[in-house]
């Protein structure tokens, strides 16, 4: 279970909607299952089907995290053309321990959906969001 | 010797010298290849790692790749 602001959600929604058509991606802060910070990453890829964060701002972030005893809980990207799902791409590449997924599919970009997993190990469960 | 690893207090026992590259072994740390380094506030190129040595004092920062794709 995740709780996530809502504010916070449909900032994330729109971040995904100001970067189509291509892939946004950014992490939430937390504590516990629930989120309280939200940050915009720099996809480095700049593509419509990858992206990569910038290790400086990884760095940068965790420290800002911890300095306000948050932990990263949420690494979110967009996927412009395609569902709300981890791809094999995604799952392969899902090597951060104890972080859920979310993904926001523009499919729709009129109702993007977002959904969130965890990855461990090539296994994928998804994890309920709650807003509030 | 004492480090800071990844904002905690670490104390790691080895005998000698110890580069990063073996640092990440003593810490149990999985895919390497996917591990980006920060010691002492700079990045590491990943092929340094080997030649990197870690000294008492020192404070680490390691988190993994963090990216996907659409396909």
């Amino acid at each position: 279970m995740l709780r996530i602001p809502r504010e916070i959600h449909e900032a994330v929604l729109e971040h995904a909607r100001e970067g189509f058509p291509l892939e946004v991606c950014g992490i939430l802060g937390g504590r516990g299952s629930e989120v309280l910070s939200h940050h915009r990453m720099t996809n480095t890829d700049q593509s419509n089907e990858h992206f990569m964060m910038d290790p400086k701002e990884q760095f940068a972030l965790v420290k800002e995290l911890r300095a306000a005893e948050q932990s990263m809980l949420v690494i979110y990207h967009s996927h412009p053309e395609s569902p709300a799902r981890p791809s094999q791409e995604d799952i392969r590449l899902a090597l951060t321990p104890g972080v859920a997924h979310l993904i926001v599919s523009l499919m729709d970009q009129e109702t993007p959906v977002a959904k969130a997993f965890t990855i461990s190990e090539g296994t994928v469960a998804p994890v309920e969001i709650e807003l509030f | 010797m004492n480090l800071t690893v990844n904002g905690k207090s670490a104390t790691i026992e080895a005998q000698g010298n110890v580069s990063v590259l073996q640092l990440l072994d003593l810490l149990n740390v999985s895919q390497k290849e996917y591990v980006t380094v920060e010691l002492n506030g700079d990045i590491l190129d990943r092929e340094s790692f080997a030649a990197s040595p870690v000294q008492d004092g020192d404070t680490v920062e390691f988190l993994y790749f963090m990216g996907g794709g659409a396909l």
